[in-house]
């Protein structure tokens, strides 16, 4: 039954295991350079590396779980882990329903990305469900395509089902950097939400506290910049 | 071949596609296919008990008894299985750990619902927290394979209930008069002849679940649909194993899958039939005793 | 905000009429009946054009099946078994990828341009699969009932005189259609309910236009409690069969009333299922 698995990989961090909690960290695993599976099917990303050693710091155990984009509030809520971590941006709507850390990755842009530079940014834009960015573009007026990973949202551009796709800059930049000029930039740059942090239940206000001051810690040290540097490239923002 | 792939970037055709047929993900496609297969292994017979169950309440004397399964005979006829499979799990879930809650802990005076949380104790988690990942998955598995079985038993149950009205009624009679109870009428006489008639609906209720397993990954559990999405989608030079968009491909693996697996049981079930209607006081056992003459 | 604000507001969603963002922040009992019952605007929708659709097909396909004709009975055969022996979530993922893989600028035909694009949207494409799909499913019912038309009545027929279109269209058919009529009903409750699938692979919404479960879904969600908007969901599948088996039973009674003792009520025990 072991070999049912998922992709995961048990974690044993802290050096006391027997004693320590364990954290069950919740993520999309489809969000290059954010958090993908690797090809030895483990979590891995910039959110891997970082959340590895926010639980060391923190002195829990963590294990990875990955789910799907649209369910990963809900299973938060209902217990079948206990973070998220998955490039989720901290915005107001869904602070009401959960608690954000700090963010450890600043506020960075969202683009639009297309097959020319002067696609038209309010005609068919495809997004991910459940994103910001998708809430922008319901409310902006042009037309919202729905789907369910990043992943499909960029196919949906290259096979002209849509005339751009909206996101996050830097989960595009790689599409727009290894295309070899098929995919570019198109239209303005637009600042949303207020950077990207951890999820949790707001019942778990001692487990937030915990990583808050890791990631304190990390920011004020320049772990952090260093990291989003290696992951994202020279030119992301950093703190 | 597998020491050749430690350097990915470098490898190129055959080689590379070797390579990449046995990363550690790959592997994990594979495996999600015996997934699936334990998955109906497990389902079906459950389903029939759950079938067997509900088709003999509609036959009840005790009136809430009979309504019972009447409407759990008629609930998949109304209702997509689809809102059974988002529906069953997590309610099942949400009512394990709150009866446990309310077992396990009961001096905890805070409500288990606040806001949106859905809180219960940390004794009462389903599973534990602390269990490895792997508990976790069999969890979740357990549960899609209970959402499976209450809809499939419902399927089964009015495939049941068909067939023991189809059992003639001089034989039931007959057999009261020789003094037998309803017990016993049901259990010597009515229960042994049914299959043969349930056969036909039984064999084409196998087909539907084996159609409806691509839903598992609806339910959380990675199977081969999801992997093949996982798999096949657009791979950048973050990856290992680069390439461009291959669900398609992946899917008309998924396709052949199915189309084998279906052909296979139409042949074993239609094998099984034929063993099973010989001797039978049927049209179908007398074309046979018939040819065989 | 009133009921029927809400109403006016939602009543029509899914196909792009009221109001432009789906409901934020207030989800009562009101907005979830009334979005939940727009998108059965779209279950209706694709299950009856298909099923309108995908009876004539199935007719063709039954008969070639029958056909003793090798280049007839094989292809339809073959299309039956394809369709019929692959989960319909495979198939609506499959059709949508092949489907976008087609030139986006149409095929020049003739010096005429044949557009290709509205063939990915769901209206369409998806369209196209659930039509395949009961065709095939369909096919094999009346294939079976085909093969179960007394002997008698073709004797009586050819006795008549009758041939060709004439004895298909007053003798085959009609008996065919009556035998088939049982099974048929089942084949329709359930393609209403495959319907739901739709927005579930492949085919994207446009615009958070969806259909029933689409916005059940987006419920179940947003208020991260699935207690109301499947039960909502699931009781408004209960009424669209409770009609349906009306219906059809309907029809069935005027199939069989030429027959002495005709059983007045449609039986449908779902012993054959799609």
């Amino acid at each position: 039954m072991k070999k049912l698995a998922l992709m995961t990989a048990v974690l044993a961090l802290a050096a006391g295991m027997a004693t320590a909690q364990t954290v069950r960290m919740g993520t999309e695993g489809a969000y290059p350079p954010y958090n993908f599976i690797n090809d030895k099917g483990e979590v891995d990303g910039y959110e891997r590396e970082l959340g590895d050693k926010l639980c060391a710091m923190a002195g829990v155990t963590c294990e990875w779980v990955t789910t799907d984009w649209d369910s990963i509030i809900p299973n938060l809520l209902s217990g079948n882990y206990d973070t998220i971590i998955a490039g989720m941006s901290i915005t107001p709507e869904r602070g009401e329903v959960v608690d954000f850390t700090q963010n450890y990755i600043p506020p960075a842009g969202s683009s639009y990305m297309a097959l020319k530079a002067d696609a038209n940014t309010m005609g068919r834009i495809s997004v991910q469900v459940g994103t910001i960015q998708a809430d922008y573009i319901a409310s902006s007026g042009a037309t919202l395509l729905e789907f369910a990973t990043l992943d499909d949202t960029v196919a949906a551009v290259k096979n002209g089902e849509a005339d751009a796709v909206f996101a996050d800059r830097d989960a595009l930049l790689p599409f727009v950097e290894e295309s070899k000029g098929e995919f570019v930039w198109a239209g303005d740059e637009v600042q949303l939400g207020g950077g990207v942090g951890m999820a949790l239940r707001k019942t778990d206000t001692e487990l937030r506290a915990k990583f808050d001051a890791a990631i304190s810690t990390l920011k004020a040290d320049g772990t952090i910049n260093a990291m989003i540097k290696k992951w994202f490239g020279d030119e992301a923002v950093v703190f | 071949m597998f020491a050749d792939c430690a350097d990915p970037k470098s490898l190129e055709g055959l080689v590379w596609f070797l390579c990449y047929l046995t990363t550690g993900k790959q592997v994990l496609f594979y495996w999600s296919f015996l997934t699936v297969l334990t998955l109906m292994a497990i389902t079906a017979p459950i389903a029939l008990g759950f079938g067997f169950g509900g088709a003999l309440a509609t036959r009840s004397h005790i009136a809430p008894l009979r309504w019972l399964g009447m409407g759990y005979t008629s609930m998949v006829r109304g209702v997509p299985d689809i809102v059974f499979f988002l529906f069953v799990p997590v309610a099942l879930d949400q009512g394990l750990e709150w009866i446990r809650h309310k077992t396990l802990c009961p001096d905890w005076t805070e409500p288990v619902r606040q806001g949106a949380d859905f809180v219960v104790c940390a004794a009462a988690k389903l599973p534990l927290s602390s269990s490895p990942q792997s508990v976790h998955q069999v969890y979740g598995f357990v549960l899609a394979v209970v959402a499976f079985s209450i809809v499939f038993g419902a399927f089964a149950a009015n495939v049941l209930a068909g067939a023991m009205q189809a059992v003639p009624h001089a034989q039931l009679e007959t057999a009261e008069a020789y003094g037998m109870s309803r017990r016993q009428v049901s259990r010597r006489i009515l229960i042994p002849q049914m299959w043969v008639y349930a056969l036909p609906g039984l064999s084409n209720l196998w087909m539907i679940l084996i159609k409806a397993t691509p839903l598992l990954f609806l339910l959380g559990v990675s199977d081969i649909v999801y992997w093949a999405r996982e798999l096949g989608a657009r791979k950048s030079q973050i990856y290992d194993f680069p390439h461009p968009d291959w669900r398609l491909w992946y899917f008309l693996v998924l396709l052949v899958f199915y189309l084998a697996m279906t052909r296979v049981s139409e042949v074993v079930l239609r094998r099984v039939t034929r063993r099973l209607t010989r001797g039978q006081a049927t049209m179908a056992g007398e074309a046979m005793r018939k040819a065989g003459a | 905000m009133s009921c029927g604000q809400i109403i006016l507001d939602y009543g029509l969603r899914s196909i792009g009429i009221g109001a432009q963002l789906l409901p934020r922040g207030e989800f009562s009992l009101c907005h979830q009946f009334t979005l939940i019952g727009s998108g059965l605007i779209w279950n209706i929708y694709f299950a009856v054009l298909a099923l309108a659709t995908g009876f004539f097909a199935a007719t063709g396909l039954a008969l070639a099946k029958s056909a003793r004709a090798r280049w007839l009975r094989k292809p339809a055969e073959w299309f039956i078994f394809l369709f019929r022996g692959s989960p319909l979530f495979i198939q609506f993922f499959l059709a949508y990828e092949m489907l976008v893989l087609l030139p986006r600028g149409g095929f020049d035909i003739f010096g005429m341009t044949v557009a290709t694009s509205w063939l990915t949207k769901a209206w369409a494409g998806a369209l196209i699969v659930l039509f395949l799909n009961t065709a095939a499913y369909s096919a094999e019912i009346f294939y079976g009932a085909l093969m179960a038309v007394p002997k008698g009545d073709i004797e009586a027929a050819d006795a008549y005189g009758m041939t060709g279109w004439k004895k298909f269209r007053w003798v085959i058919w009609p008996t065919m259609l009556r035998l088939a009529w049982p099974s048929y009903t089942n084949e329709a409750i359930f393609l209403f309910h495959a319907t739901t699938l739709v927005f579930f692979s492949g085919f994207p919404s446009f615009q958070q236009k969806g259909d029933a479960l689409y916005y059940a879904k987006f419920f179940a969600d947003k208020t991260f409690n699935p207690f109301v908007p499947y039960p909502i969901a699931a009781f408004y599948f209960v009424l669209l069969t409770l009609s349906l088996i009306g219906l059809f039973g309907w029809v069935n009674r005027r199939l069989n009333r030429h027959l002495p003792g005709a059983r007045p009520r449609l039986r449908i025990r779902p012993q054959i299922i799609r």
